[in-house]
C-alpha cells in the first residue's frame, strides 16, 4: 500500500452537471482509481462519469495569498448590474 | 501577524462558522485533534463491519441478505471518506492502519460485544446506528470541511441501515413467541452498550470543553446520549418489548425519559481491551490485512509494468 499513490475523484451526477470534487482514495492505477471510485462514491447512482486524477499533479493556489488573489474583485460593484440605475417604466433590461 | 493574532484571527473564523479547509493555518492541537477523532471514527467503520459479516451467510432470506450486504459496504465505504478526510490533515494512511492493528488506535467499544443470534443485526441496525447517527448529524457542521463533507454523506446513506435494523425487529417481534423473545434478548444484549456509545459522563469527558470551542463538537456527550434515549423509548414500546431499565420513566419537568446508571467500569474495561471480543476483532482485522498483502503487492507489480501504457490513457477533456 505504501506505493499507492492518492487520486482526487472527482464526479458528474448527470450529463449537462459539472464534475464535482467528491473525495480521494489510493489505487495503484488510474483504472483502479476509476473502479475504486465507483465503488467507494457511486453506490446510490450518484454518477455518470468519473474523473480521477493524482493527487500530487494537483496545484494549489496558497490560502496565505488569499487576499491578493480574491479581494481586488471586492470593491468591483460596477461588475454586477444592480451598480446601474434603470428608469421607471423601462423593461427587459 | 504574530503567533496570537493567527490564532486569535483562527478562533474568529470557527466563531464566524467559517469552515477550516486542509491547507489554512490551524493550532497543532486543533490537527491532532482532528486526526486522533476521524481515526477513530474510520477504524470503527472498518471494525464495524466484522460483527455484521458474522450474519451475511445465515441471513434468513436473500432480501435480509442483500441488504445486510449493502450495509456492510457502505461501512466499507464510510471508513475510506473517513481515511481520506484524515489524510488531508497530514496523517499517513499506512500509518493509522498500523495503529489500529498495534492497538494503539481506539475505535467504538460497542464493536467488541458478539452478535449471536440474528436479532442482533436488528438491535445493531436500531440501537447501534441509531446511536451513531444521533452522534454524526451534528459532524455534518464540523468546524472541519473535509470532515463535515465526509459526515454528509455518510449521514445520507445511513438512514437506511437504521431502518432495515427496525424492520427485523418489528417483524420478529409479529412473529413467534421464541422470535419476540429473541428480539428482547438483543435488545436487553445491545441496549446498555449503546448508550456507552456516547462516551464518558460530561463531568469527566476530557476533551468535550476544547472541541466545543473548535466546533468540532455540537453537542456534550449527556446531551446526545439523552436525545438517544428520548428518540428510543417509543419505538421500543411499538416494538412491545421492554427496555432492560426500571428507572425508565418519562420526567414531566425536564420534558425528558430519566434513565437509569450505566455501568461506566464496564465501558472502561472494554476500552482498555478487556471487552468480550476485542481480541477476536483485532486478529480478525489483523488477518483480513496480512492475508490481503499479496493482493496489494500484485497490483503495485501490474501498475509498474504498465505505466507506459496508462499515460497513454484518455483525456478527460
Amino acid at each position: 500500500m505504501k506505493s499507492w499513490p492518492l487520486y482526487e475523484v472527482f464526479i458528474r451526477s448527470k450529463a449537462g452537471l459539472h464534475h464535482k470534487h467528491a473525495g480521494s482514495l489510493h489505487a495503484a492505477d488510474a483504472q483502479m482509481a476509476i473502479e475504486n471510485a465507483r465503488d467507494v462514491y457511486c453506490r446510490r447512482n450518484e454518477g455518470a462519469s468519473i474523473w480521477v486524477v493524482l493527487s500530487s499533479d494537483i496545484i494549489a493556489s496558497n490560502p496565505q495569498e488569499s487576499e491578493e488573489l480574491f479581494d481586488p474583485a471586492e470593491d468591483k460593484i460596477y461588475r454586477h448590474p444592480t451598480f446601474y440605475h434603470v428608469p421607471e417604466g423601462v423593461k427587459h433590461l | 501577524m504574530n503567533v496570537i493574532d493567527i490564532e486569535t484571527g483562527f478562533q474568529e473564523k470557527i466563531d464566524k462558522d467559517i469552515r477550516i479547509e486542509p491547507r489554512d493555518w490551524m493550532p497543532d492541537n486543533y490537527r491532532q485533534t482532528l486526526i486522533r477523532q476521524i481515526g477513530q471514527h474510520a477504524h470503527s467503520e472498518i471494525v464495524g463491519m466484522l460483527p455484521e459479516g458474522n450474519w451475511i451467510t445465515r441471513a434468513p432470506s436473500l432480501k435480509r441478505k442483500v441488504a445486510l450486504l449493502a450495509k456492510i459496504q457502505d461501512e466499507a465505504g464510510h471508513g475510506l471518506y473517513l481515511y481520506s478526510a484524515a489524510e488531508t490533515l497530514g496523517a499517513d494512511r499506512d500509518q493509522m492502519y498500523e495503529e489500529l492493528h498495534t492497538g494503539k488506535a481506539k475505535y467504538s467499544s460497542i464493536f467488541n460485544y458478539p452478535t449471536l443470534t440474528w436479532a442482533d443485526m436488528g438491535a445493531v441496525g436500531w440501537l447501534v446506528d441509531g446511536a451513531a447517527i444521533q452522534n454524526q448529524i451534528p459532524l455534518c457542521r464540523c468546524s472541519y470541511g473535509p470532515y463535515g463533507r465526509a459526515m454528509v454523506r455518510i449521514c445520507k446513506e445511513e438512514s437506511f441501515h437504521q431502518r432495515q435494523g427496525y424492520e427485523i425487529m418489528l417483524v420478529l417481534c409479529q412473529g413467534t413467541p421464541v422470535q419476540k423473545a429473541m428480539a428482547q434478548d438483543a435488545l436487553n444484549r445491545f441496549w446498555w452498550p449503546s448508550l456507552m456509545m456516547f462516551g464518558p459522563p460530561d463531568d469527566v469527558s476530557t476533551h468535550t470543553a476544547q472541541s466545543k470551542r473548535w466546533g468540532i463538537k455540537r453537542f456534550t456527550n449527556d446531551e446526545l446520549r439523552q436525545r438517544f434515549v428520548d428518540m428510543i423509548v417509543p419505538q421500543a414500546a411499538h416494538l412491545g418489548i421492554t427496555i432492560p431499565d426500571p428507572d425508565i420513566k418519562w420526567n414531566e419537568e425536564r420534558q425528558h425519559y430519566d434513565y437509569g446508571q450505566i455501568n461506566w467500569d464496564e465501558f472502561w474495561q472494554v476500552v482498555k481491551g478487556n471487552g468480550p471480543c476485542n481480541k477476536e476483532r483485532m486478529e480478525a482485522r489483523v488477518k483480513a490485512w496480512e492475508d490481503g498483502a499479496w493482493v496489494r503487492e500484485a497490483a503495485t507489480a501490474y501498475a509498474s509494468k504498465h505505466t507506459n501504457v496508462s499515460n497513454q490513457k484518455s483525456q478527460a477533456v
